[in-house]
C-alpha cells in the first residue's frame, strides 16, 4: 500500500508513490533529476494507468456497442465498467457520466447545446427544452478567474444568441467578490458557469452557495472541476450543480478523455452537440431521433482505451484516499506559501492564506519576466508553468502580464519545493535583481 | 549550466538597457505583435528619413529575449536601408532555425549574433522573432518592404 495509517486521514508515502511513476526516474537538462511541479497543466501517469491501457489493447480491443463477436462484448464491458468506476469516484450514477475528448469539449458541449437549442427554437418553438434557449436580454454569469475554456465558449454563445455575459469580480487577495452576487445572478440569468478551483490563483470557490443562487433564479448551474476532482474528495451531489466538467489527464489519467457529469433530468432534456454515429435512436432520410444519455452525447467511436486508463487512475487515487491526497497537498501548499512569503521580491498572485486554497501557486518575481524565471528553473531541472495559464483576464485583473506557477501533486514533497525555491533565488542572482 | 548560451551578456545588457526604445513622431507604419502563449507584446513603428533610411520606434513588455531582441534589432537597422533590413531579417530567421548550430555573420547581424543560443530552445524562438516580424509587418503597412512576406518561422507564404 502507498498510504500509511495516520490519526485522522492516511499520510501519503511519497517516496513509494514516486516509484509508481516511470517518468520521475528520468533526468533533464544535462542529467539533472526531474522536479515536476506542473501537474496543474497535466499530471504524470502511474504504471497502473499505462498497464491498463496496454492490457486493453492487447486483450480486448474492438469497437464498442456494436459487433456480434466476443471482443466487441468485452470491449463494451470494459468501456461501461470504466464509466461506472469513474462515476463511483465522484459519487455519481454511471448513466449520468458522459465521456468527451477533454474538459474543454465538455464545456463546449453544454455551450453548444444552448446555442443549438436556441437555433432550433427559432424555427420550431416547443421542439426543445426552454431552459437551454437564450435570447437578447438573458444573461450568462461566469467569474473573472475562469480558464479560457469556461469563458470563450460562453462569449460565443452570447455572440450567437444576443445574451449578455456577466462576471463575478475578484478581491485583491484572489477570492470571488460575492457582495453583488444577487445583482449579478438575477432573473435574467439562464446559465451560471464557474470554476471550482482556479488553475491560476488556486482559490477554491464556494460552489454550492453560488449554485443555490443560480437555482433560485431558475438558471442552469455549471461547474469547471478540472482542478478540484484530481485534488480533493468531490461528491457531485454536494456541489449542487446541474453539470460538472473535468479532464482525465490532470488526475493521473491519459490525455484524450474528459468527463461531463449531469443531473439525470438535465441530461435527458439537453440537445446534442456532436451528431453522427452511436448517438442516434432512429435515422431516416427525413430526420433522426437521438439516443438517451450518455450515448446522445458520445457521437462516433469513443475513446475506449483512455476510459479504461482513466478508470485505473480513479482506482489508484481511491487507493491513496482522496482525503489523504487533499491533506498532503494542503500541507505542501502551506509549505510553498511559507517559503515564498520570506523571499524578497517574490509576490504570490492569489490567496496567501492556506484556507479554501489548492496547490496551484502562482507568483511574480520582481524584475524577471516569468518566461525567464521558468527558463532558469528548467535549467535546474525544475518544471513549472509560465504564461497566462489560459486565464488572461485574471492576469489583467492582477496587473501581471503572466505568472510562474508551481502546482504540486501526490508525487511531490518538500524537497521539490526546496529545489524550486533555491532556483528562484538563483534566478534573482543570475538576472541581477537579488 | 547551459543558460549562458541562451542569456549571453549582450542580451541581458540590451534587456536592462534598451537602445532607442520609445515611439517615433511620424510613423508611416506600425505593427503590434503578441505571443499568445505567454503574453509577450511588441509594437514596432517605422518611417523613412530624408535619405531613405529607416526610422524605427518600439515599445513592449515581455521576457528578456523578446525585449532584448527589439533593442538589438532597432539599434542594428535604424538609419539603414530597407534592403539591409531585409537581408538582416532573413539572416536572423535562418539563425533561429539553426538549432544552436548557426554561424551568424556579425557584419550582417551585429549584436543579434548573440541570439544563436536561443535557437536551441524552441519555446523561445518566437520570443526572439516577435520584433522582427513586427518590423516586417510595419514596413509592409508603410509600403516600404519590397520583399516576399514570411511568417514568423521565416517560411514564405
Amino acid at each position: 500500500m502507498t498510504a500509511v495509517a495516520g490519526s485522522t486521514v492516511d499520510v501519503l508515502d511519497v517516496d513509494r508513490i514516486r516509484q509508481d511513476f516511470p517518468i520521475l526516474q528520468r533526468t533533464v537538462r544535462d542529467g539533472r533529476p526531474l522536479v515536476y511541479l506542473d501537474s496543474g497543466a497535466t499530471s504524470q501517469k502511474p504504471r497502473a494507468v499505462l498497464d491498463a491501457e496496454r492490457a486493453f489493447y492487447e486483450t480486448a480491443n474492438a469497437g464498442v456497442h456494436r459487433g456480434a463477436h466476443q471482443l466487441a462484448e468485452e470491449a463494451t464491458e470494459a468501456y461501461e465498467q470504466a464509466r461506472a468506476r469513474i462515476a463511483a469516484f465522484v459519487g455519481a450514477h454511471a448513466d449520468d457520466l458522459v465521456f468527451t475528448k477533454n474538459a474543454t469539449e465538455s464545456l463546449n458541449l453544454v455551450a453548444y447545446a444552448c446555442s443549438n437549442a436556441t437555433a432550433k427554437a427559432a424555427i420550431a418553438p416547443g421542439s426543445v427544452d426552454p431552459r437551454f434557449v437564450l435570447r437578447p436580454g438573458d444573461s450568462i454569469v461566469v467569474t473573472e478567474m475562469e480558464h479560457h475554456a469556461n469563458l470563450v465558449p460562453w462569449q460565443e454563445v452570447c455572440a450567437k444568441t444576443g445574451a449578455t455575459l456577466r462576471w463575478i469580480p475578484l478581491t485583491d487577495d484572489g477570492r470571488l467578490d460575492l457582495t453583488e452576487l444577487d445583482r449579478l445572478v438575477d432573473d435574467t440569468t439562464r446559465v451560471v458557469s464557474i470554476v471550482h478551483q482556479s488553475n491560476l490563483l488556486g482559490t477554491v470557490n464556494p460552489v454550492a452557495a453560488i449554485m443555490a443562487r443560480a437555482h433560485a433564479v431558475g438558471a442552469l448551474g455549471v461547474v469547471d472541476a478540472c482542478q478540484s476532482v484530481p485534488h480533493m474528495p468531490v461528491d457531485v451531489a454536494s456541489l449542487d450543480a446541474d453539470l460538472i466538467a473535468w479532464s482525465g489527464h490532470k488526475m493521473l489519467g491519459p490525455t484524450g478523455i474528459g468527463v461531463l457529469w449531469g443531473r439525470t433530468e438535465v441530461l435527458d432534456a439537453m440537445p446534442p452537440f456532436l451528431t453522427g454515429g452511436s448517438m442516434i435512436e432512429t435515422v431516416r432520410m427525413e430526420g433522426s431521433t437521438f439516443a438517451a444519455p450518455p450515448k446522445r452525447f458520445e457521437a462516433g467511436t469513443p475513446m475506449v482505451a483512455q476510459a479504461v486508463g482513466l478508470a485505473a487512475a480513479a482506482t489508484y487515487l481511491d487507493d491513496l484516499g482522496m482525503a489523504a491526497v487533499a491533506a498532503h497537498e494542503h500541507r505542501l501548499t502551506g509549505y510553498v506559501l511559507e517559503r515564498l512569503a520570506v523571499l524578497p521580491g517574490v509576490r504570490v498572485v492569489g490567496p496567501t492564506s492556506n484556507v479554501d486554497r489548492g496547490s496551484a501557486v502562482s507568483f511574480a518575481v520582481d524584475g524577471i519576466h516569468p518566461h525567464d524565471v521558468g527558463q532558469f528553473l528548467d535549467d535546474r531541472g525544475v518544471a513549472v508553468r509560465v504564461g497566462h495559464h489560459c486565464a488572461w483576464p485574471t492576469c489583467r485583473r492582477f496587473e501581471v502580464p503572466a505568472t510562474t506557477r508551481m502546482s504540486p501533486y501526490v508525487y511531490n514533497n518538500e524537497a521539490d519545493i526546496d529545489a524550486a525555491v533555491e532556483a528562484i533565488v538563483g534566478a534573482q542572482e543570475f538576472f541581477g535583481v537579488a | 549550466m547551459q543558460l549562458e548560451s541562451l542569456y549571453q551578456d549582450i542580451i541581458l545588457d540590451h534587456y536592462k538597457h534598451p537602445r532607442g526604445r520609445g515611439a517615433i513622431a511620424h510613423a508611416a507604419g506600425e505593427s503590434h505583435q503578441v505571443n499568445p502563449t505567454c503574453g509577450d507584446e511588441v509594437t514596432v513603428q517605422v518611417a523613412l528619413d530624408a535619405d531613405g533610411g529607416l526610422v524605427i520606434g518600439y515599445e513592449g513588455q515581455g521576457c528578456s529575449i523578446s525585449q532584448a531582441s527589439a533593442s538589438v534589432m532597432a539599434e542594428l537597422l535604424a538609419g539603414g536601408s530597407p534592403e539591409q533590413a531585409d537581408t538582416a531579417r532573413a539572416a536572423f530567421m535562418d539563425l533561429m532555425r539553426s538549432k544552436g548550430a548557426g554561424e551568424p555573420d556579425e557584419e550582417v547581424l551585429g549584436d543579434a549574433v548573440a541570439f544563436v543560443g536561443v535557437s536551441k530552445y524552441p519555446a523561445r524562438i518566437k520570443c526572439a522573432l516577435l520584433p522582427w516580424v513586427a518590423l516586417q509587418d510595419a514596413e509592409a503597412k508603410a509600403g516600404i518592404a519590397a520583399g516576399v512576406p514570411q511568417d514568423e518561422e521565416g517560411r514564405t507564404a
